[in-house]
């Protein structure tokens, strides 16, 4: 299924920073979501600033416009300030795009559980984010740390418990 | 560095200049020497260095002292040098800026570059031993010739000489010119309190002088730059002439603005109003004084500054939506425009298109895009 890009993406003046505080604003807003619905699609969980300044997301060949290092920066901020973000490293050259909280991932692998009927049961962090049986899942794929920061999320709520096995780590929910 | 001594840098008899370079900074070893940065000079029997501030400090080495020497190459924040290595002193060496030293090398630092062409030579130079071929006359401290019938060969620093004193001779009758000049100011003063104590005299004696005679007067002053003197107010409320080269002013542009739509820049009026005037030009300062002073006479005129400090005079009639509306408009027409495009369809200069454009842009109806093409502005869809 292809990517349905926004109106604004084929707006030249999008990849302009606007001066106006007011157009920045909404302008800010609508780079935010594009971003988070790209990497949703994609399903990108990291990304590095230098590469993502050559991908399509901030960079469109059909208008040749593309989002200076310095905007990405900002909507990077604006993204970090609402929780959707965080960076991997000091230089701020690589970050954590969440898309869905940890929150929210530990609440879709919760639902599936008990749906299928499986509390109390342990399982391997593999055999969530890769096992056959969580195929069709949305959280199928997911990528190890955002995994175990939803795991922990749960943790918390006391809806699971992570536990340390020989080869790695797994769950077990309540 | 003890190897130098103390030299009047003019060149002997037979001894010529080979290659000389400015901006060389000497080292002793690898200290830097107590000497500021001067001109190096190799000629056929010495090197010479000589202060480029100060000429008085001028020292010298033969070149038979010279060993050998070689390239150190340039560095980050170092220029490139030369080192020269040396023998040891003579025991009868003329005293020099260093009575000892504990390096037997030298170093020539380039700071102005010059150092291939001068190695080169150098190299020439101390393959050929031109001083050998030359008859004692000389200021070699290992000859036991006299130093008496030194003559004095004028070359090139004789030209330098010569063209020190001139410009120490054009330097001082600058200064005696100048001195007039100041007498001048002192004189100035008197007039303008001579002028003053007139202009108080006339006010007092109102009848007297015909009132003719009396605008006459004070336009004189006001063209010499002195303000009206019967009036103290400033700038604020202006002075009377400000004030009737406003009220002209007032009736002069009414035409010219409204043919380009209600607004000029500043210098635009400037230069309209001058050439209409022909003679008694109006300077920069009392136009912009006069200008001020529109809404206080409750002209149809205002002066307005942009943001961007860029002044223009524009009709009180104008309206500041009216410009957005239209300029709103007119971008949305052709899908987007840059201040030169505008400008054309508009008639109007590129600066005030600019201003209308980025004024639009700050009430949020329109949004630019940036781009290696160029500054567009396009319809806010945000």
């Amino acid at each position: 299924m292809s990517f349905e890009w926004p109106w604004q993406y084929n707006f030249p003046p999008f990849f302009t920073l606007q001066p106006n505080v007011d157009t920045r604003q909404k302008q800010l807003a609508a780079w935010c979501s594009l971003a988070l619905s790209y990497c949703r699609h994609r399903k990108l969980y990291t990304l590095d600033v230098l590469e993502a300044q050559e991908s399509p997301l901030f960079n469109n060949k059909k208008i040749s416009r593309k989002l200076s290092v310095e905007a990405i920066q900002i909507i990077f901020e604006e993204l970090r300030k609402k929780g959707n973000l965080e960076w991997m490293d000091k230089n701020k050259s690589r970050c954590l795009i969440m898309w869905r909280r940890p929150e929210e991932w530990g609440k879709l692998i919760y639902q599936w559980v008990s749906k299928s009927g499986m509390t109390n049961s342990v399982f391997t962090l593999y055999e969530l984010s890769n096992g056959d049986d969580t195929e069709t899942e949305e959280f199928h794929g997911l990528e190890e740390g955002m995994l175990l920061r939803s795991l922990q999320a749960l943790q918390t709520e006391g809806r699971a418990e992570i536990i340390t096995m020989d080869d790695g780590k797994g769950v077990k929910f309540f | 560095m003890d190897r130098f001594t103390w030299s009047n840098g003019l060149l002997e008899i037979h001894e010529t200049l080979v290659i000389q370079q400015r901006g060389v900074r000497l080292y002793d070893g690898d200290e830097k020497a107590k000497l500021e940065v001067g001109i190096v000079m190799l000629t056929t029997h010495r090197l010479i260095w000589r202060d480029q501030k100060n000429h008085e400090c001028c020292i010298s080495i033969p070149l038979s002292q010279v060993i050998f020497f070689e390239e150190q190459a340039a560095g980050i924040g170092k220029s490139a040098k030369i080192v020269v290595h040396l023998h040891a002193c003579p025991a009868n060496k003329e005293p020099g800026p260093y009575q000892q030293s504990k390096f037997s090398y030298i170093k020539l630092s380039f700071k102005e570059h010059g150092q291939i062409e001068f190695y080169r030579r150098l190299t020439e130079e101390l393959t050929q031993k031109r001083w050998e071929n030359t008859p004692a006359s000389q200021p070699i401290p290992t000859a036991t010739g006299s130093q008496a019938g030194r003559t004095r060969a004028v070359g090139i620093v004789g030209i330098e000489r010569k063209l020190e004193e001139k410009r120490k001779e054009t330097d001082k009758s600058i200064s005696e010119a100048f001195e007039d000049l100041s007498k001048l100011m002192v004189k100035a003063k008197e007039m303008v309190e001579l002028s003053r104590s007139i202009a108080n005299k006339i006010k007092d004696k109102q009848g007297n002088i015909t009132e003719d005679e009396t605008i006459r007067f004070k336009s004189y002053l006001l063209s010499m730059g002195i303000a009206d003197p019967v009036t103290r107010e400033t700038h604020g409320s202006g002075t009377h002439y400000h004030m009737q080269l406003a009220k002209q002013l007032g009736d002069m542009l009414q035409a010219p603005l409204e043919e380009r739509g209600g607004m000029m820049a500043l210098t635009e009026v400037y230069c309209l109003v001058n050439r209409a005037r022909g003679m008694e030009l109006l300077s920069p300062e009392d136009l912009v004084n006069a200008c001020k002073m529109f809404e206080s006479l409750k002209l149809p005129l205002r002066l307005r500054v942009f943001d961007s400090g860029v002044m223009v005079v524009q009709l009180q009639s104008h309206s500041e939506e009216e410009m957005i509306a239209s300029a709103l408009d007119n971008v949305s027409d052709k899908g987007s425009l840059t201040a030169e495009e505008f400008a054309k369809l508009l008639g109007l200069s590129v600066l005030l298109a600019k201003e209308r454009l980025l004024l639009a842009e700050k009430m949020g109806n329109l949004c630019r895009d940036d781009s290696v093409e160029g500054l567009r502005f396009y319809p806010n869809l945000f």
